[in-house]
Formats: C-alpha cells, structure tokens, sequence
C-alpha cells in the first residue's frame, strides 16, 4: 500500500510485518521513532504476540536479543551512533553466536564531539564484527532490506544491521509502499532456529574456545559471509517476484556501461549523486555511479567487475579512518587491486556536514582530470583548520577546538566571545 | 540440523575428562571404632543397635545389641556404662544415654516376647559352665548360638549370681532378670540348680564335657579384725544381700553401720534404710572422690538419706556403739590416723569390704595358676589346664556385671575355636573413632533425656525399681542423640558436598562409592563428614 | 523431668540427607536422582565453592521447575570451568554470553518464554560477584527494575577469581587480593568501600531477595525452590568460598561459609518486596578471628606484624551486621 509516511515509520511498519517476537527499545536519536511506533503497535495488541522491552542500554538492548534470538524468538532492536559503540561487547557476541538478530542502524556520527547528525562512522565501525550491513539509498529500500535481512539472518544464522542514514531517510516524509503481510508472509518463513534453548534438548551455547578450533570458527562465520553473496542477489530476485520491485541485492549501477569515471558511495547520497551525474552526463561526461547496499559482506567481485571497463573511480564516502583515509575506500581498492585504475577518496558529510550538487560537480570533474589528492575532504573549512594548527603550535593550553574554530568563523555567543 | 561449531557443545559432555588424576590424596570410607563399642566391657555394638533403634526398628535393635550380650534387660540396669563415659557426645552436651536405650530394648523385648534366633547347626560337642551368674550365662548362651550343647552347673537355688544375691531389686527387679534368664534357658541351655561342683574334672568326665567354662563368681565376704564384744552384731555385706532373697530378711537393728567405700557398701546402706534403719552410716577410710562407688549411686543413697563419716576407720565395736578414729590423707593420699576419735550409736555393722572367691573346686586340677584369690587365664580365657577356661569374678579383673558377661563372651567364641582345634581369630580392631575425627556441626542440639526417678519417700520405703525407663519416644530421641561415631549412617553429607559430584550414593543400607575418575582429593567430603567415616590417604605418585 | 520436643533426627536438616525424615522432606542434593546440572568432569579447581553452589542451586530449581529450566551464565569461573571446548558439564539448557550481561541474557530468554506461551519453562541468570555487583550491575538493576521473570543467583567469593584474585566491590576489607596487596599503613582492601547487592536489590522491590551459603544446603534449596514458585525478579546471593583466591585449604570451602555466617560477616536472610522477613541466625557465635585465620588473604593481620586493630575493625562489621539483621536467637549465645 502506498502511502506518505516517515522513514521511521514506514520501517516499524515492515518491521511488524516481520512478526518479530522479542523488540528491545532503548532511545538514541535517530533511530527512536521506530521503536516508539513499534511499541504502540505492540501496546495497542496489534503487533501480536510480542514482548516490547524497554531496556536499560545499548548494551541491555542488544543482550536481551541475543538471549531471546537464542531461545527460538525472532528478535529485533534498533540503534546508532553511541548507542551501537555502547552495545558493541554484545554486537560482536550476537555474530560469534550466530544468532539472527536484525537491527535497524540509524546512522548518526560518533562523538566527540557529540553530534547526533549523520554520518557512517557507527556502522563502519562494526564493519569487522561478523554482522551483515546492508546500506539503504531509499525508505523504500530500508522497508524492503529488513525484510530481506530477516530471510537471509534466519537462513545463515547470522545477524544483519540493516544501515539508513539518520534523519535524511528516518525523519524524511516520502511516499513508500508498504507491502501487505500476505506477501510478507510468503516470503518469510517463520524462525526455524539452527540451535535453540530447550530443556527438550539441551545444549551449551557459548562455549569457550581455544587456539585448538578458535580460528576455524571464525572461518566459518566468514565462509556464511560468503555464502551470502550469493544469497543476497538470489534473495533480491525473489523479493522482485512477490512484491514487484527491484530492491536490495548486493550493488546497484548507475550508468556505468560507457563510464569512464565511477562514483562509488553508499545510501541516501547516491539520490544526490545521480542528480549530478545526471547532469553531467547531459554535459557529456562519462561518468556513472556504483552504489554498495551490501557493505559486508562486501561484493569485491561485484565491484571489480563493475569498474574494470572504467578509468578511474571515486569513493564519497561518510567515514573517515582517522589517521588512513576512507573506509569504503580501502574495501574498493581492495576489490580492484592489480587493475591499475586510479582511485580517489573523499570524505563528506560528516558529523551531517551537507553535501551540495555543487560541491560534487567539482569533485567529480576534479576526479576526471585526476586533480585530486588521494584523499580530500570535501568542503572542509581549511582557514579554521590551520588557524587551529597554528594556536597549537603556539599554545599548549590553546582552548577548545570547536569554540576555536566557531570563534574563527564568527559564529559566537556573547556569552564566551 | 547440525550445531554451530565449536561454540555450542552437547550437554553433559564433560564426562570424558577425567579430573580425577589431578588427585594427590583419595578419600577412602572406612569404619573406625566409635569410643563407646571401645569401652564396652561386653563388647557390644552400641554404636552399631543404636543405629537401627535411630529409625524406630527396635527389634533389630535389639538383635544387633544381642549378638554380644543377652542380657540387655538387666544391663540397662546394672551397667555403670563406661560406654556413656567414653561417648564423644559427653564432650559436645552430656554424653548419649545409651544404658537407658539399651534398657527400653531389653524391656521391649521382654515385653513383645522376642526370643533369640535357634543355632542353626549342632557341633556334638558338650561343654559344662560353672556358674549361673552373668559370665556363666553369657558363656552359655553364646555357647549355644555357636551350636554347642550346654549345661550350666549352679551351686545355688536360683540363677543369677551376683546380679541376684548382689544387686538389690530396687536396682534389678527380679521379673526382669528371670525374663532375660529364662530365654537363655529356650535356646535349649540345661541349667542344674543346687549342684555344686566339687571337683571339676570329676564333674567333666561324669558328664563326659568337652569343655567347661568356670564362672563361679566371689561371694565370699572379705572380714577384717575389729576388737567386739559379744553384743555386736557385725555381718559382711554380701550375706546380707543375699538373705534379702530368702524369706527371712536380714535384721539389723535401728542403727546399722556399713564399712567400705565400694558399691556394694552403697547398696547394703540403701538396703538397710529399706528396711526400716533410723539411720544408716556408711564409715569409710578416704575422701568421696577417692570412693569406689559410682558417685551417682553414693548421690543417690544421699538423697535416700544414708549418710557418710569420710576418713574414718573402726577402731572398735561395742555394746550398741562403735568407735571410729577420724582420718587424714597423707601427701600421697593415703589415709592416716589421727588419734582423734569418735562414737557412733550402731545396733550393727555390716562389712563390706570386697570379696573372695570359693576356689574349692579347682583342687588338684593340674597347670592351673592361682594367684590372689583368683584364677589366672590366658587371654583366650583357657586357665592352664587345656579345655577349663573361667572367667567373671574368679578371674583378675574388674568385678562387674558387664565384664562378667564379656567373659562369658570370649571365653564361648574361644571355647568354639578350642573345640574345632582352632584358633580364635580376633579381627584386629579397628582405628578409634576420636572426637577430633567428627564434625559436630552438623548434629543436632540435644541435652541428654534425664530418665525419671522414683519419688523419695517410695525410696525410702520400699523396693520399688529407683530408676524409670524410657518411653518409646523418648528412647528414640535418646538413640538419635548418638552421633555414630566413626561410621557411616547415610547422612548424604559426601554425596551432597562433593563439588565434583564424584561419589555415588548406593541407596539405603548401602552406603556410597567414590568415583575415582573425577575425585579431585579436595577433602571436603572428610572435613564434611559428621562421623568421621572417611579419611584422606595419600597416593602414590 | 525434662520435656523433649518429639521431633528429634539425630542432624535434623543440617545433612544433606537424613534417612530418618519422611521422603518429601528431604533435600534434593540427597536425592539419587537428582539431576547433577553440572556434571562430572568440570575443571574447578579442588573445592571449589562456586561449582558446588551451582549444583545445589541449580539441581534445586530443576527441581522445582520439573526439569524445565533455561540458564544465562556470566563470563567467570563457573563459565570457563564447565563448557571449555569441547566439553560441556551443563545439562540444561545453557547459554554464555558476556561478562556483564547474564541478567539481560537471562530476560530475553524469558520474554522469548513468554511470547511462545511457555509459562512452563523458567530462567535463571548467575554469575559471580564480578559478574553480579561490578560490571553486570546495570543490567541486573534494569532486570529487577523491569521485574523481568528472571531468578537471578550470584555466586558471590568476594572477588575476581578468573583473572588471578582481584578486588570486587564484594572484596571484604583488608582482604588482600592482587590490587589490594598488603602493603602501606592499611593493608589489603580499603574499609569503606563495597557495596551491599541484595540491599540494592531490595531496594527494586522485587518479589523476592535472599541470601545463602554453601554451608546450608537446606536453607539454600529452600530459598531457591521459594523463589522459583514466585514470578517476577529474584535474586539469590549465595556465598561460595575460594580455595584459590582465599588462600584456604580446598577441606575448607564448607567450614568458611560456615565460619562467614556464624560470625555475622555474611548475613543470611530473605526478603519478599524489599521487606526482610527471615534471617537464619546464629547458632554459635564465634569471634571473626576464627573466620579469618584459616584465610592467607587475611594472614597480613595476624602474626608477627599483627594488625589487631584490623581485626577489631572486622569484628565491628559484624557486629553491626548481627545488630542490624537480628542474627542471635533470643537468649542466645
């Protein structure tokens, strides 16, 4: 059914449509609206039979899935930025487990500085944590991920965060179908668990291991990673069958047949990045876009094959590893190592730093004439920056940077100017 | 649908390793010997009957209790129960009255008719006790349960020995000993009143005995020179004792005077007040605390109102007087006198001063050793002439009722050996149970059951039994006072406590096993046992 | 004549078992068939508290639960020692999953429980004191807080034994422990320090609190069968002496617990709805030294250097601790 709605909303809808058995709540801007209108869906009897549990933490959030999942409930919470950095111990422990945990990552940047806009470092930073993350460019697409995610969670037995950008798509108004729970039910099979707690048969879950067998498991979580690349198109295809539209898979191309330059970025972004593409393609730039849903397991085959007929490519991405460049980055580069095409990185939007069309048409024609640093940092005010490089040369004690840098661009309170 | 590697085991998988070798020491079960068996002149199983009466099984109780003494009837009346002074328990509250449970199973026994289990097999062989007192009786009887065909030879009218013409019936009433005799008698015993025997190697060959168990006692009264005039009317003790069972009672006068500090002066002091005595004096050379007695008989005579001249001597008797000389105990403690004297009103005095044995019917027999009065054994109870053996009073040893009958005990099991040309095997004993090796935690608190006492006029008075029995729950409580010492009485405790669960508990009556595959030797079962029925041992590594 | 009570077995309910109590009244330890929730072959260390406590506590709420029980374990000892791979010596229905979040672990199976319709099957949560008062501590307040159906047992020995004996905020004063040592003017843990669980825990309101100890069978299994017949957030603290970490002999773990209770240093008591309604009080009173001696942790009070004013320092916990719970019978000793 179509209708305007938020992205928050428009998710707990799905989610609902998923009968998940276990919801674990906790606050944490943006994600927040999704679990409220799950808990009064649950609240008022319509999402049936289901335990809505206000936790304590992050940490609790995602303990109380871990034991619910591994008890046979098809369990789901949602969180970002600290929140997730908070639950981590737990994130880690739900993949070492395999347990089919879904949750919603509204990706919001990670202090300090305290910042509840978005970015993707909270994600990305969990890259190496065993779940799967499955990036969002659309509402319709983060309605359409979960319930892809718990298909193929409950098929690996692995958990999978499902990424949308905070704000831009969980707050944004847009017109999404949400399909009828006849087609989800066609779908999504009710959870049959790999391994579960019951006193019929009793198991130790959770056992520990060492150097004996440690990596072999670790192996094995990485071979259902593998297997999931394979899943993960076969999965898309029969989401196409039931429910009518091309949604998820592990990339998505956006003219890239005849491109001579490459975009690559992940979620809402590549709404914007198009846009630009598109009107430099009306210039005649040969330029197309390579959209990564599947961030793990990441699809270098997929990538490499995709850019192999390029020149060169650029990665926008919204992360940084500090101290090394991209993130998203590094993985691409990965994927074509020994081609020699020629790659950029670009670090945008951080801590929810807008990303205007016009800042990607010079990126991009920078991109095209191979102008850029390895690494640029889109739109970064370097006057405040090396005004702040300088103080510190100069000053031990040079205050506060983000004071520093407001008092630099003029934008200070009475208060403490 | 296969399990995720590694991080999900199957339960109870832990079975394949085998803790067990980490062990320096293994705990082992073991039964030590609880203080109270130890001391028990009779040897008896206290701990042991104690154990069945704990579960209200009197009967097996008793069986238990009966396969090493007959008569529990009379011991739990007579007995001055080492047992009870030996008993751990005494060092937690008061010790476990065990001679007031050992009396409700004698008594239940005699009251429910229970009788002694027939011998299963006959050996052909006679054998001849002299002696119907506690030794000859205990001899035959267990004789007799070994097969043997018995007569018992009794000088006398009536059987008992000294437990009748010794103990006063306020102490053992005499239904009581007559049950108890009587089913010794059922066994298929031969017991021949009035026949003394003279000469015992006539009496063997006449009758044509295998082997003969002497048990003749002491009754003969031990007398020391006291100047006296005619009037005086000095007696020893143990004929008057003895008359209490005739028709004519003894007459001792309004003031009798009892010489001696041993029980059978207490005994004869309580007799006289029975009998109608104003007063009656109890003259001894010593202290209390040096006295013989028991002190709870001499408490009790006290309270009777018989009373003591302590470091006293008799210097003389005369005309409805004596005249004592007063005492002082030397830095040895030894009484001395003093020079100082004194006179007491006394119609009469009775001695009691100890006894001798009437060893008449040893004369001429050949390698027997006498020695003090008495007949010297070797310690299979066999004097010096092969097949005599004797035992109770007319061997050194303690004259006791109880010891009487443990030598009736040994004497039969080695009279049995002698017979088949063996040689008693006694099995050797086991490690003492001491108070150090139990864990008294786990008992529950309980002071001892005080057993009820005739009211003192009636003491005073008559020949009422003094001392109540138990009733059924109170026995009860009495017998689960015992904290069975040094044997196990399936209290759970290793079989609970055992952090590695590496003992197997067998069910009722069959204890536990220790699975050596995962005992780790922590040790907590020992320092965990209440009774101290399991040690630690060393391995050998 | 003196009047004796007519129920009289011989150790009454200290032992574990007692042949002469009627069938339904025995404990479950002394049963033949008790379930052994933790097997044979686990590697505690030798006497170890902890592995005992759990069986007992455990094997009670098995059979309380008829066999339908599900447990959430800590990170800690009683984890590392019953399920190394490839060996388990659980028998139920177990799951390990952090150091700090049994409780939350354990809630989620119950809301698992409950939306399948299994009122039947009940949940456990333990953990050590680590595991319990230190780093679970947050997830165990939003457990009672949330009144999740959750018995929560915590195996309290006073310290962080896995990791070589470090303090917990269950660490006693002036115990050593290996960042704790016995050093400088005040050896050992500092006094003033710690925190009282079951306290806090009462002060959720929850159902039901209570203490035990290893010493106690009865009054363990007791507790923990009451406590499995009640809904909602429970909390058991049972204390399970450390050969290891205590420095004591491994004969001793039972006679400790013993010790802690009849000193007064570890009260033993229930509570229902933040309400003490019981305490198990002392039937010896001895004085802390005898507690302590037998304890190298404690060793640096006695001895050449003694510290008696330490001592007294203890003794003074515990009797506050005697005062405050009403721990002596009634003319009692």
């Amino acid at each position: 059914m179509l209708k305007q709605t938020e992205g928050s909303k428009a998710v707990a809808e799905a989610i609902a449509l998923c009968r998940p058995e276990v919801i674990c709540a906790y606050p944490i801007s943006p994600q927040t609206h999704i679990v409220e209108a799950l808990g009064e869906m649950v609240k008022a009897g319509e999402l049936t039979p289901c335990e809505f549990i206000n936790v304590e933490s992050e940490f609790a959030a995602m303990s109380v899935a871990i034991g619910s999942s591994a008890a046979g409930a098809r369990s789901y919470t949602a969180t970002a930025s600290q929140g997730l950095l908070f639950m981590v111990e737990a994130v880690y422990n739900a993949a070492g487990l395999g347990l089919p945990i879904v949750m919603t990552v509204a990706n919001r940047a990670i202090g300090a500085p305290i910042n509840i806009w978005n970015d993707h470092s909270d994600s990305l930073s969990q890259r190496d944590s065993g779940w799967m993350q499955l990036f969002a460019e659309t509402n319709q697409e983060a309605v359409d991920l979960h319930i892809q995610a718990f298909r193929l969670a409950e098929e690996l037995s692995m958990p999978i965060m499902v990424c949308m950008d905070g704000f831009i798509l969980t707050h944004a108004f847009e017109r999404v179908d949400i399909p009828s729970q006849e087609q989800v039910d066609a779908y999504l099979p009710p959870f049959e668990p790999r391994q579960v707690l019951d006193p019929a048969e009793p198991i130790s879950i959770g056992a520990m291991v060492g150097p004996e067998a440690f990596m072999e498991v670790k192996y094995l979580a990485h071979a259902k990673q593998m297997q999931a690349l394979e899943r993960i198109p076969q999965l898309a295809d029969e989401f196409k069958q039931i429910f009518g539209r091309d949604s998820g898979g592990l990339i998505r191309t956006y003219h890239i047949e005849d491109a001579e330059t490459v975009v690559i970025a992940m979620g809402s972004v590549l709404g914007t990045i198009k846009d630009v593409v598109d009107e430099m393609r009306a210039e005649g730039h040969k330029i197309g876009v390579l959209g990564i849903i599947s961030f793990r397991p990441f699809p270098l085959e997929l990538v490499r094959a995709a850019l192999i007929k390029s020149r060169r490519f650029i990665v926008l991405e919204k992360s940084l590893a500090v101290g090394m460049g991209g993130i998203v980055a590094t993985n691409v580069r990965m994927a074509v190592s020994g081609t020699g095409l020629k790659g950029f990185t670009a670090i945008a939007g951080l801590g929810g730093r807008a990303i205007p069309k016009s800042s990607l048409h010079k990126l991009f024609r920078q991109a095209e004439k191979e102008e850029l640093e390895p690494v640029t940092f889109v739109d970064l005010d370097w006057d405040a920056v090396n005004k702040q490089l300088e103080r510190e040369k100069q000053t031990r004690r040079s205050g506060p940077i983000a004071e520093n840098i407001l008092h630099d661009k003029g934008i200070v309170s009475a208060k403490f100017g | 649908m296969p399990k995720p590697f590694a991080i999900t085991l199957k339960p109870g998988t832990s079975l394949t390793n085998l803790t067990g070798t980490w062990r320096t020491a293994r705990p082992v079960y073991l039964d030590r010997l609880p203080p109270c068996n130890n001391a028990c002149p009779a040897g008896e199983n206290i701990q042991g009957w104690l154990f069945h009466a704990e579960s209200g099984d009197y009967e097996q109780a008793w069986r238990v209790l009966v396969e090493n003494n007959p008569l529990p009837a009379v011991m739990g009346r007579v007995c001055y129960h080492p047992c009870e002074g030996a008993c751990n328990r005494g060092q937690l509250d008061s010790s476990v009255g065990i001679n007031s449970v050992e009396r409700f199973l004698g008594d239940e026994a005699i009251k429910r008719g229970w009788k002694f289990a027939a011998p299963a097999v006959s050996t052909g062989k006679k054998v001849l006790v002299v002696g119907a007192g506690p030794s000859g009786l205990s001899a035959a009887y267990h004789l007799a349960r070994l097969g043997h065909k018995v007569e018992i030879q009794e000088a006398g009218p009536l059987a008992g020995g000294m437990m009748r013409f010794g103990i006063p019936k306020y102490r053992l009433p005499r239904e009581v000993l007559d049950a108890e005799v009587q089913r010794i008698l059922d066994l298929g015993v031969t017991l021949k009143f009035d026949t003394k025997v003279a000469n015992i190697e006539q009496s063997m060959q006449d009758g044509g005995f295998d082997a003969a168990f002497l048990a003749v006692g002491a009754h003969i009264g031990k007398r020391t020179y006291i100047p006296a005039g005619d009037a005086t009317k000095i007696v020893d003790a143990v004929s008057v004792l003895r008359s209490m069972e005739g028709e004519d009672k003894p007459m001792l006068g309004r003031r009798v005077v009892v010489y001696g500090g041993g029980n059978t002066a207490i005994d004869v002091a309580r007799t006289a007040k029975r009998l109608g005595a104003t007063e009656a004096i109890i003259v001894y050379r010593r202290t209390r605390d040096k006295m013989p007695a028991h002190d709870f008989e001499v408490e009790e005579a006290l309270q009777e109102g018989v009373m003591v001249k302590w470091l006293s001597t008799i210097k003389q008797a005369g005309e409805g007087n004596i005249t004592i000389e007063k005492m002082a105990l030397d830095e040895k403690g030894y009484p001395q006198p003093t020079g100082e004297f004194e006179t007491l009103e006394a119609d009469s005095v009775v001695l009691a001063l100890g006894q001798d044995v009437d060893l008449s019917l040893l004369e001429g027999v050949s390698g027997l050793e006498i020695k003090d009065g008495t007949v010297q054994v070797a310690p299979n109870m066999m004097t010096g002439h092969p097949g005599i053996f004797a035992g109770g009073d007319m061997v050194p040893s303690e004259r006791t009722v109880t010891v009487a009958v443990g030598h009736g005990k040994k004497a039969a099991r080695n009279i049995d050996a002698w017979l088949r040309g063996a040689t008693q095997e006694v099995p050797a004993k086991h490690e003492l149970a001491e108070f150090d090796k139990l864990n008294t935690w786990y008992y529950s608190d309980a002071d001892k059951t005080v057993r009820p006492m005739l009211d003192i006029i009636r003491r005073q008075t008559s020949f009422d039994e003094v001392q109540g029995g138990l009733n059924e729950s109170n026995a009860l409580f009495e017998a689960r006072r015992c904290l069975s010492c040094g044997n196990c009485f399936e209290c759970d405790n290793c079989y609970g406590v055992c952090p590695d669960n590496a003992v197997i508990k067998l069910g009722p009556g069959k204890r536990f096993e220790f699975k050596y595959d995962y005992c780790k030797g922590c040790g907590l079962c020992v320092a965990e046992c209440p009774c101290g029925a399991i040690k630690m041992v060393a391995e050998d590594i | 004549m003196s009047f004796q009570p007519v129920k009289f077995y011989q150790t009454g309910t200290l032992t574990v078992g007692n042949r002469l109590l009627a069938q339904d009244e025995r404990s479950v330890q002394a049963n033949q068939m008790r379930s052994n929730s933790i097997n044979s072959g686990h590697r505690a260390c030798q006497g170890c508290g902890e592995a005992l406590g759990a069986r007992y506590a455990i094997d009670a709420a098995m059979a309380e639960s008829n066999g339908q029980l599900i447990a959430a374990n800590a990170t800690g000892c009683l984890e590392v020692f019953s399920t190394p791979y490839p060996e388990s010596s659980w028998q139920i229905p177990w799951i390990h999953s952090l150091f700090g979040n049994a409780p939350a672990v354990a809630t989620g199976i119950a809301a698992a429980m409950k939306v399948k319709g299994r009122n039947d099957v009940r949940v456990v949560a333990q953990g050590g004191d680590g595991g319990t008062t230190d780093i679970g501590f947050g997830c165990l307040s939003g457990m009672f807080e949330r009144n999740d159906d959750v018995l929560y047992i915590c195996y309290d020995n006073e310290g962080y034994m896995n990791t070589g004996v470090q303090r917990s905020s269950a660490t006693p004063p002036a115990a050593r422990t290996a960042t704790t040592m016995p050093v400088g003017p005040e050896p050992g843990n500092v006094f003033g320090q710690g925190k009282n669980v079951p306290e806090i825990a009462m002060a959720h309101n929850i159902p039901y609190v209570a203490t035990a100890t290893v010493a106690d069978l009865r009054d363990l299994e007791y507790k923990v069968r009451k406590a499995m017949r009640m809904r909602g957030a429970r909390y058991i603290q049972i204390f399970v002496p450390c050969p290891l970490g205590w420095g004591a002999a491994s004969h001793d773990t039972i006679r400790l617990a013993r010790l802690a209770k009849e000193t007064g240093m570890f009260p033993v008591f229930e509570a229902e709805h933040g309400e003490v309604t019981s305490v198990l009080k002392i039937r010896n009173k001895v004085a802390i030294e005898e507690y302590l001696k037998p304890q190298k942790r404690f060793a640096h009070l006695f001895g050449k250097h003694a510290h008696p004013e330490t001592v007294a320092r203890l003794q003074a916990i515990a009797d506050r601790n005697i005062r405050k719970y009403g721990l002596l019978a009634e003319g009692g000793n």
